[in-house]
């Protein structure tokens, strides 16, 4: 086991190697530079700055430099937020959005897993089609829509829940940042569910459970369940991408430090080690997360362990 | 990966420090758009960033609440004859935060410090008119003591300069004149700046630093003004990029004063919360850059035709709804040391529909017509507003024939183009650094890097390099003035609107005093409960 | 190493595990079958004239309306809709008329959609038919790149194309459907393997036609199945990456304009000039809502054994 975990990390790292070579490179060619602004600068000091930065050597030395200083887990300066180097600034911002995410994920999952069960147990009835349109909602809705509509009714009108900030990060400043951010999982792991359950009833040996008499719940819990999760837990690999793409949106709207709003901030600003920073963060928390959604998936279907 | 585990648990012990941050007792939380990028002052490039800084730092001048220069750690000066010689008795109560005093070595220090090319401070240049300041941060001079800032004794400064500055208490309130705290630097280095370890000389001292979050001070008990006479505790200092969010928290109570808006809340604002929305005339110009060294914004006539195609009256109150006031001249009103309204295009006063006909008239003289139409792009950076400008003058040069194609791109990019001279006509902005009119003027003349168009004009340099040389300030007008006419004339650009300070203030507070330079220093803030 | 191995297996089974269920013979038979078993989807069918609907008027609609979208109207700025003055949907910041504006930014929002699914089609179809047809080592060294590939944070390297490409939105969704062909490249390349050992292809070989013709000729036609299902999905999916991208602030330039730029521009209105969300978003919500019920209806048709 632990020699499958080890060997699955290791080859990550050409993964990641390629992830950073692509971005430093698209970056470098990409127009405009970390010191174009309003303010024009003076050609002198535009050359003290890039200098400063050692950006005034070739692209290739920059490079192995940025490799070479990688290789000592040093990922450098941030030309935004000069007093924290990047390493620090993702230090700081990573608990946020791994709460954020976490947070997210769990309610995805209980939510989508519990909505699916109820929809496949009331086949076609009208709490299923309820939970069917509202699911519906929930995917096709975009998340930068349904946040500030969230804020104005429970925040502003209401007046039940702050309407941003991480505030001394109690519940209650996560309540509406983590229902935004789940929503589409829900959604989609709640029709996963349900059609891989109402398969899985019409299956064989849950007609022979109920044949024998054993109770509906007892069948749907104790049998059931357990194969039909099968492509939720598939699903879940791919939500770890897709609740990136949502947090960044979510930390803005909301006003979260986490490393998610970094990413684009950095891209517009061109600050290279930053953008490079988080997409190796962001590489590591999607390679751990399917890590362990395989593992999960091992543990559900035999057939794969074996291999 | 990258970080080491020590600074992990030291983010997780600071994020559960948060969790038990206690409430200030009079906390102003304010919506301050981008992230505070550095809190040392030769290191800040933004408007939020004086916000923060200017709470925290004070220097030989300081501004009021209505942002006039007023001394701050200097306690008196004197000027000599010829105008270039400062010599500036400083504060003998003026102290750093952590009861160090701040003396004239912290200037020599800071001044010295910010022209030192391997610093690379970004805003050096607004110190340039300090003797030998330029050739030192450009490298022409090695010796950093050949900079004429001199600590005559422990209180007593001395700055001499190239050229007499009639504004220089101005220049002194800006964050690239402020002290920085050398016993520090001398003992930590560049770490001084951490949270852990800054002191400054403002009345506030910061005391928290979330990065994408906020910056938080507190009173700063050594501040020579004494604390007693500051009534807010502290500034939370949000950095947040989405205004529409911003203000949604607003709304909620959760911040007092926003530094921005949602442009399209204005009628909301203006009916809903009478008395909150702070609109006033701000020391800034947004403009239209002509790439004069590009046929044909060569020809003086297809500029001004399209500068009078532009009905700057529509501008402000309807396309923007806030009332930008419009632009007919190049250096917004209000700035000292300068006639109030300053020069006008001489076609300020005429209706629009015969501006219109006349810039027809312009364009078949430069030798477009239906036949030959005038293509033109018109380049912004992604903005809201920006988009709003370019989209109705687009539609304003339509009825001249002309085809307008937009193109937008991300700041950095816009403004490397505008750099490069890789565009037609594009947006730019000013907004001013200190109080004079050269500020603005400067921006037209040859070889000076925010020349994006190019434009040169021997008789307008040459006003300008005599009226830095002059020192009767009535005169210096007159000259800056007639410079002033010949850009208007020349249509070296095209001016659309003078900014307005967009703020939107809590009920709660008081003492917030609208001015041009939209500077509200907390310490002139008091906050009832 | 073999990340979101769940989701492309569950995928993989789905069109691969239905080999015995195949109906020898002319597969063509499978999508009339499929098509039948459309038609009596309700829902699927109200959906497909819902989406008809909304492309006709998209293509048709802005040469009925008295208005066009990049007109201001100096009387109207901001104006709530009204049927006087003739703007249907009210006016926007700028004086435009927005209906004539939502009709236009649907078109862009369609095609920049079809654009890049076309690109993920072709290059994905391709891409797996020649490595499932191939077979052997070139076929494991061309997955091995997929695998690669999905490692990638997606929408980090969307957002730096994004600023590489800022200026021309068309090329950047071009480039968006380079990313998309991942999943479709590994459903291709099962059918493929099934595909390639049946008679009508075994015939072709046997007849000394060379590869890549029989690829083109008997492989490719007979994928038709799961490649629509598919690219029904991808295209809400582009939609919503359009609309992610316009709130970030990559919009298409001026004057045209996209459904998620109008909305990310709505956002801004709330409570202020409602009618400027409300007609975008409830035409993008209207369309990915159709979008997903023909995506279902699709994939209940061609696979019947789903339900």
């Amino acid at each position: 086991m632990l020699i499958f975990v080890l060997k699955r990390l290791a080859s990550t790292i050409p993964v990641v190697l390629i992830a950073i070579t692509a971005c430093f490179f698209i970056l470098r060619l990409a127009p405009g530079g970390p010191f174009d602004q309003e303010r024009a600068l003076p050609p002198e000091v535009l050359a003290n700055l890039r200098a400063y930065y050692h950006l005034d050597d070739s692209l290739i030395v920059q490079y192995f430099r940025y490799l070479g200083r990688l290789a000592q887990l040093d990922l450098g300066p941030s030309f935004v937020t000069k007093d924290f180097t990047v390493a620090r600034q993702i230090a700081i911002g990573l608990p946020y959005t791994l709460i954020l995410g976490g947070s997210a994920f769990l309610l995805a999952i209980v939510g989508g897993i519990v909505a699916g069960v109820y929809g496949a147990l009331y086949h076609n009835r009208s709490a299923d089609w309820m939970i069917g349109a509202i699911a519906m909602t929930g995917l096709v809705v975009p998340n930068f829509l349904v946040a500030p509509i969230l804020q104005l009714v429970f925040g502003v009108r209401l007046g039940w829940l702050p309407v941003g900030g991480w505030g001394d990060g109690s519940p209650r400043f996560l309540l509406l940042p983590v229902i935004v951010l789940a929503l589409p999982h829900i959604a989609r792991i709640s029709r996963l569910m349900r059609g891989s359950l109402i398969e899985t009833m019409n299956s064989n040996f849950i007609k022979t459970a109920t044949a024998k008499g054993i109770g509906r719940r007892r069948v749907v819990l104790n049998h059931a369940l357990r194969p039909a999760l099968t492509p939720v837990v598939s699903y879940l690999g791919p939500a770890a991408g897709y609740l990136l793409t949502g947090s960044i949106v979510v930390e803005q709207i909301f006003g979260i430090p986490g490393i998610g709003r970094y990413f684009v901030n950095a891209a517009l600003n061109r600050d290279y080690g930053m953008v490079l920073g988080t997409v190796i963060f962001y590489m590591a928390l999607i390679v751990l997360l399917n890590l362990l959604v395989d593992l999960a998936y091992a543990w559900l279907d035999p057939k794969v362990r074996q291999r | 990966m990258g970080f080491s585990f020590k600074t992990f648990t030291g983010a997780l012990a600071l994020s559960t420090l948060l969790a038990l941050g206690s409430a200030h007792a009079k906390e102003l939380v304010m919506y301050n758009g981008g992230d505070v990028t550095s809190l040392d002052p030769h290191k800040l490039s933004g408007d939020w960033e004086d916000r923060v800084e200017g709470d925290i730092f004070e220097g030989l001048f300081t501004e009021d609440a209505k942002a006039k220069p007023i001394p701050g750690v200097a306690e008196s000066y004197e000027t000599s004859e010829d105008g270039l010689t400062w010599t500036f008795k400083l504060r003998d109560d003026a102290k750093w935060s952590d009861g160090e005093p701040v003396t004239a070595e912290d200037f020599v220090f800071a001044f010295k410090r910010l022209m030192d090319p391997k610093t690379a401070a970004q805003y050096a240049y607004l110190q340039y008119p300090i003797k030998n300041a330029e050739a030192i941060n450009t490298g022409k001079i090695d010796d950093l003591d050949q900079l004429g800032v001199k600590a005559v004794d422990d209180k007593t400064l001395e700055i001499t300069l190239e050229q007499p500055v009639p504004y220089y208490p101005s220049l002194l309130t800006h964050y690239t004149a402020y002290p920085v705290p050398k016993h520090l630097i001398d003992k930590v280095g560049d770490e001084w700046v951490q949270i852990a370890n800054i002191v400054t000389d403002g009345p506030y001292k910061p005391v928290e630093w979330v990065p994408g979050s906020h910056v938080l001070t507190a009173k700063n008990e050594h501040w020579h003004g004494g604390t007693e006479k500051l009534d807010i505790d502290g500034v939370r200092f949000l950095s947040m990029e989405d205004v529409s969010a911003g203000f949604r928290r607003y709304q909620a109570g959760e911040i007092d004063l926003m530094t921005d808006y949602p442009k399209d809340q204005f009628k909301f604002i203006q009916e809903n919360l009478p008395g909150q929305g702070h609109f006033a005339p701000f020391a800034g110009l947004y403009y239209y850059v002509f790439n004069t060294s590009k046929p044909p914004f060569d020809d003086a006539k297809v500029r001004e035709a399209l500068s009078l195609a532009v009905n700057r009256e529509v501008i402000g109150p309807k396309v923007l709804g806030s009332g930008e006031p419009a632009a007919y001249g190049w250096v917004p009103p209000g700035m000292n040391n300068y006639p109030e309204e300053g020069a006008r295009f001489d076609w300020a006063e005429e209706p629009y529909p015969q501006r219109l006909e006349k810039a027809k008239a312009l364009l078949q003289e430069a030798g477009y017509g239906p036949d030959k139409p005038l293509n033109v792009t018109l380049s912004y950076n992604t903005n809201d507003n920006h988009k709003r400008v370019a989209v109705a003058v687009a539609a304003m040069w339509k009825p001249l024939g002309v085809n307008v194609s937009l193109e937008n791109t991300e700041v950095k990019v816009h403004y490397a183009n505008l750099r490069q001279g890789a565009f037609e006509v594009a947006r730019a902005g000013w907004l001013a650094d200190f109080n004079d009119p050269v500020n603005f003027l400067d921006l037209l003349k040859s070889g000076i890097e925010m020349n994006y168009g190019q434009w040169s004009n021997q008789d307008y340099n040459q006003l300008l390099d005599e009226a830095a040389k002059t020192q009767d300030l009535d005169q210096r007008a007159g000259m800056l003035e007639k410079a002033e006419k010949i850009a208007l004339d020349a249509d070296a650009a095209l001016p659309i609107y003078f900014y307005l300070s967009e703020n939107i203030v809590s009920p709660k507070i008081e003492g917030f005093e609208d001015n041009v330079f939209d500077k509200h220093r907390t310490r002139w803030l008091s906050m009832t409960e | 190493m073999t990340l979101y191995v769940g989701k492309r297996e569950a995928l993989e089974d789905a069109f691969i595990g239905r080999d015995d269920e195949m109906p020898r013979g002319k597969p063509r038979s499978v999508t009339r079958d499929a098509m039948r078993r459309l038609r009596a989807n309700k829902a699927a069918m109200a959906a497909l004239f819902v989406f008809a609907f909304i492309v006709l008027a998209a293509i048709f609609g802005p040469y009925l309306i008295p208005y066009d979208y990049e007109t201001p109207d100096w009387n109207a700025f901001t104006a709530p809709p009204s049927i006087e003055s003739g703007h249907y949907f009210g006016t926007d910041q700028n004086g435009r008329d927005l209906l004539a504006r939502t009709l236009y930014g649907t078109r862009v929002s369609l095609l920049v959609a079809l654009i890049a699914t076309a690109v993920s089609v072709f290059v994905g179809v391709l891409y797996g038919a020649v490595s499932g047809f191939a077979g052997g080592r070139i076929d494991a060294a061309m997955m091995r790149f997929v695998d690669v590939m999905y490692a990638l944070p997606y929408i980090l390297f969307v957002i730096l194309l994004m600023v590489m490409f800022g200026r021309n939105v068309f090329l950047l969704f071009a480039a968006i459907g380079l990313l998309e062909w991942l999943t479709m490249a590994r459903i291709v390349r099962g059918q493929t393997l099934s595909l390639k050992e049946k008679e009508f292809v075994e015939a072709a070989r046997a007849a000394g036609v060379s590869s890549f013709p029989i690829i083109l000729r008997h492989i490719v036609p007979n994928l038709v199945g799961p490649v629509v299902i598919y690219a029904s999905l991808t295209i809400p999916e582009i939609v919503i990456t359009e609309s992610f991208l316009s709130y970030l602030g990559f919009g298409v330039q001026e004057p045209l304009t996209s459904l998620g730029t109008l909305i990310s521009e709505g956002t801004d209105a709330i409570g202020a000039a409602d009618w400027l969300l409300f007609f975008p978003g409830g035409v993008l919500v209207t369309m990915l809502l159709a979008l997903a019920f023909i995506g279902d209806g699709l994939r209940d048709a061609f696979d019947p054994k789903d339900r």
